[in-house]
């Protein structure tokens, strides 16, 4: 699709002062482009917990972000462990974050069902030992 | 309300270089939580917290976020400050607690915020 402008980040697990650079940068370019804010918001808190889990739950991954007129879509891409039930997942308040996630502001069961409020469309695709690619879409 | 208020009424100290201290603001969130922050908190609130580290930065980034209040007696490391001042978004530091500071801040005409306590 000519009229789509792709962007992509690698996660790094190894430092979490970085972790929520690639949300800040793909803020800063809807921004750029004149997207409205409210979309914006939606899409750098979408992207911004996503990319967290993969920080802190998934040892970094891939970030595969298209923006095209009237709508982004992101893709997060993981090599970690796999959600073993994705409905217990979407539940506000289920976390396996350990105690040293929670010390650092996170890990309160509220990451997948915020990027589910926060997206028009949302998919996750989860494989037990192989990974997790979760597919968000922000329309505007 | 305006930042200007709120440092008056907190005795803060503004730590970032730039500050725009006549912005208003009409609500505010206190957490440690940043994963409540992003679930709960209102983009024009101001975020109150005694958590010390870039993600509260990044947190406040994200929500749009004009001010963070860190609650403490040490001043956060240079490398928050430095994200902050990159980010435009104004740090102050209050020697209150965080009991305090929220009680300060409401009694004064700031709200939580939430759609759900109106």
């Amino acid at each position: 699709m000519s009229d789509s402008i792709h962007y992509e980040y690698q996660v790094s697990a190894e430092d979490f002062t970085r972790a929520g650079e690639a949300s800040s940068d793909i803020k800063s370019k809807l921004k750029r482009m004149g997207v409205a804010p409210e979309a914006i918001r939606k899409v750098a808190i979408a992207m911004y917990e996503g990319e967290i889990n993969m920080v802190i739950h998934a040892n970094g991954g891939k970030i595969f972000v298209d923006i095209r007129p009237n709508q982004v879509e992101m893709q997060l891409k993981d090599n970690g462990p796999g959600i073993p039930n994705i409905d217990q997942a979407m539940q506000e308040g289920f976390s396996t974050a350990p105690e040293q996630i929670l010390s650092l502001g996170f890990g309160a069961g509220m990451g997948l069902p915020n990027m589910r409020n926060n997206t028009d469309e949302m998919h996750i695709d989860s494989t037990l030992g192989m990974g997790t690619t979760v597919t968000m879409r922000v329309n505007f | 309300m305006n930042l200007s208020d709120i440092k008056s009424l907190l005795n803060a100290s503004v730590l970032t270089k730039k500050c725009v201290l006549d912005q208003d603001v009409h609500s505010a969130f206190s957490s440690d939580m940043m994963s409540n922050v992003l679930a709960y908190a209102n983009n024009k609130s101001i975020l109150i917290t005694g958590l010390y580290n870039a993600q509260v930065l990044r947190t406040a980034e994200m929500m749009g976020m004009a001010c963070v209040v860190f609650i403490g007696r040490r001043e956060p490391d240079a490398q928050i400050i430095e994200l902050a001042d990159d980010l435009g978004i104004c740090v102050m530091l209050t020697r209150f607690s965080m009991f305090t500071t929220c009680g300060k801040l409401y009694c004064s005409g700031l709200n939580g915020g939430v759609p759900s306590e109106r």
